[in-house]
């Protein structure tokens, strides 16, 4: 409860500067505006006016709220307007992604501890992957799979795969490689199979790093998920309202998509903590 | 090699190639250990007493000499479950409660849940731990968990115990009451121990047969029959007998050191 004075003092000290911020970046168009009508503005009248702009350079706090209200709330989750929808058309695509990304990243980490030719091989591969700009790789990934006829969710939820098995990857093999030389040699001691030291130790070691991989992995498919949405001129989801908002200059509905987004991520990773703590607790690890 | 050796060790020599150069880290090891004997390793660090026990137990492999455990070869042994291995570190998983972290071998080696049952509850009585099955490692002390992992190596039934300073890390009031404790097991057990130490009085208090050796190159300068009986009270160490035997034993350590 101590942490909660802390916490409240930096939002407020975001809203106070937003609101600043507002005034500063949308004043020019409230004076441009007076100009044209031919009045002068008090300064109360300037606040009022760069807090309720229509399309602000910077919507103001409650301008964003008012709108998240509309789109969630007020409507209904079917409809096209909701942003309940477009969420769950993300969340839909980062979910298959990221358990699409887990599996390949764990299925990879266990070869590369396994096998001395992916240890060598496969790693670089995996490290060069992730230095290519995914906004650049995205169309391309978008327009073949669509050239071979596959369209819709997967395409993206390939992109959210892309961007969430390599935090897997790193983590798994580390903790795959956690256990100590003397408890590998413990196994050997007992004659232990490479399945049971497998199942019995590697893996139970490895679960702790599992999951500090999965928080990250998670933020980066949901990451992914709005990035794939960019390049079709997608209808629907996060990154389709991100694009529409900017093709029409719908500030306020770019910013409300935005925080949607952000809330998103806080949820999926505050769900694996969730999962995190349950799991090693019964684990006996926590 | 007799028949009622344990372990029998003839012209033993293992050089590791390490980038500063070989190190000869047992040279011209010969030993048997009878079944039954409690035999002590002792010397400074580096003259090779965790290598030799892990020679016997299949974790290094011999570059000269021969080595049989129980009359085969440690290879044999080991896949016979011939040995139990203690090591320095109880290394007790944070995920098992100590009766999982002591049916761990168990389900390794294929024993029936009932059975396995039976020799966590037995083992566990062994070192005095009754009661803590369901416990987690983290909730028991340095010198417990040592313990458990004593039993965890009793639990099947190798007749050979094989400890790498077992008790090292440990305070030594908890210490004197492991050494006990650990000779009653051995006397209840009959089991074949070979135990590395640091310790002389620890060595003198348990052995029937103390080894001491001394670096550069790993090697064996004396082993000493204890004139001790069997039954050995604490302050047995008070007696003339086992001052002249721990002086032996200082006497063979000053010597190994005497030609570096
Ligand atoms: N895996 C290894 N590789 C290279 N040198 C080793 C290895 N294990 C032990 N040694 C060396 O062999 C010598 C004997 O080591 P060790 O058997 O651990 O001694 P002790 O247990 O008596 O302290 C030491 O000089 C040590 O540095
Ligand atoms: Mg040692």
């Amino acid at each position: 409860m101590r942490s909660v004075v802390p916490v409240l003092t930096v939002v407020g000290a975001i809203f106070v500067l937003w609101y600043l911020a507002a005034i500063w970046l949308n004043a020019p168009w409230a004076y441009d505006k007076a100009g044209r009508a031919g009045v002068t503005l008090s300064a109360s009248e300037l606040v009022a006016d760069t807090w309720a702009q229509e399309k602000p350079k910077l919507p103001a706090p409650h301008q964003v709220v008012t709108e998240i209200w509309n789109t969630t709330v007020e409507k209904k989750i079917t409809s096209k307007r909701s942003l309940i929808y477009h969420s769950w058309i993300t969340l839909s695509a980062t979910l298959l992604g990221f358990a699409l990304g887990t599996g390949l990243g764990i299925l990879l980490a266990v070869g590369i501890v396994y096998n001395r030719v992916m240890d060598r091989s496969v790693m670089p591969w995996v490290i060069t992957s992730q230095t290519i700009p995914i906004l650049a790789l995205a169309p391309m990934i978008i327009v073949v799979l669509n050239a071979v006829g596959i369209s819709g969710l997967l395409p993206k939820a390939m992109i959210s795969m892309y961007l969430s098995f390599f935090p897997v990857v790193v983590g798994m093999v580390k903790g795959l490689r956690s256990p100590e030389v003397m408890q590998l040699d413990q196994m050997r001691t007992w004659n232990a199979s490479s399945s049971q030291t497998f199942w019995r130790l590697r893996l139970p070691a490895s679960m702790p790093f599992l999951f500090a991989s999965l928080k990250v992995g998670v933020a980066a498919s949901l990451v992914g998920a709005i990035v794939g949405e960019l390049p079709t001129g997608a209808v629907a989801g996060l990154g389709a309202r991100l694009l529409a908002g900017s093709y029409y200059g719908q500030t306020i509905q770019i910013w409300s998509a935005l925080i949607m987004a952000a809330a998103l991520a806080a949820l999926l990773v505050a769900v694996i903590g969730v999962i995190q703590r349950a799991t090693l607790k019964r684990m006996g690890m926590a | 090699m007799l028949i009622d050796c344990a372990i029998s060790a003839q012209n033993l020599d293992l050089t590791f190639q390490t980038n500063d150069g070989p190190v000869h880290a047992l040279r011209d090891v010969s030993l048997d250990i009878k079944k039954g004997d409690f035999v002590s390793f002792i010397g400074p660090s580096g003259c090779g007493k965790t290598t030799f026990l892990r020679c016997m137990a299949d974790l290094e492999q011999p570059t000269g000499g021969s080595i049989t455990v129980n009359g085969v070869s440690p290879e044999a042994a080991r896949k016979a479950r011939a040995y139990g291995y203690v090591f320095q570190a109880a290394g007790l998983y944070p995920w098992r409660t100590i009766g999982g972290n002591i049916s761990l071998p168990l389900e390794i080696m294929g024993y029936s849940k009932a059975d396995q049952a039976e020799r966590v509850r037995r083992v566990l009585e062994l070192v005095e731990l009754a009661g803590f099955e369901k416990k987690y490692p983290w909730q028991l002390s340095g010198g417990m968990q040592q313990r458990a992992s004593i039993a965890r190596a009793l639990a099947f039934d190798a007749d050979i115990l094989l400890m790498d300073e077992p008790f090292g890390a440990l305070d030594e009031i908890v210490r004197d009451h492991l050494n006990e404790q650990l000779l009653h097991l051995w006397a209840r057990t009959e089991k074949t121990i070979a135990f590395v130490t640091h310790s002389i009085p620890e060595a003198v208090y348990l052995s029937t047969k103390i080894v001491v050796m001394s670096p550069r190159p790993g090697r064996i300068t004396d082993v000493i029959d204890s004139p001790l009986p069997k039954e050995r009270p604490l302050d047995i160490r008070e007696t003339p007998e086992f001052l002249e035997v721990a002086h032996r034993v200082r006497e063979g350590l000053r010597a190994g050191h005497a030609d570096d």
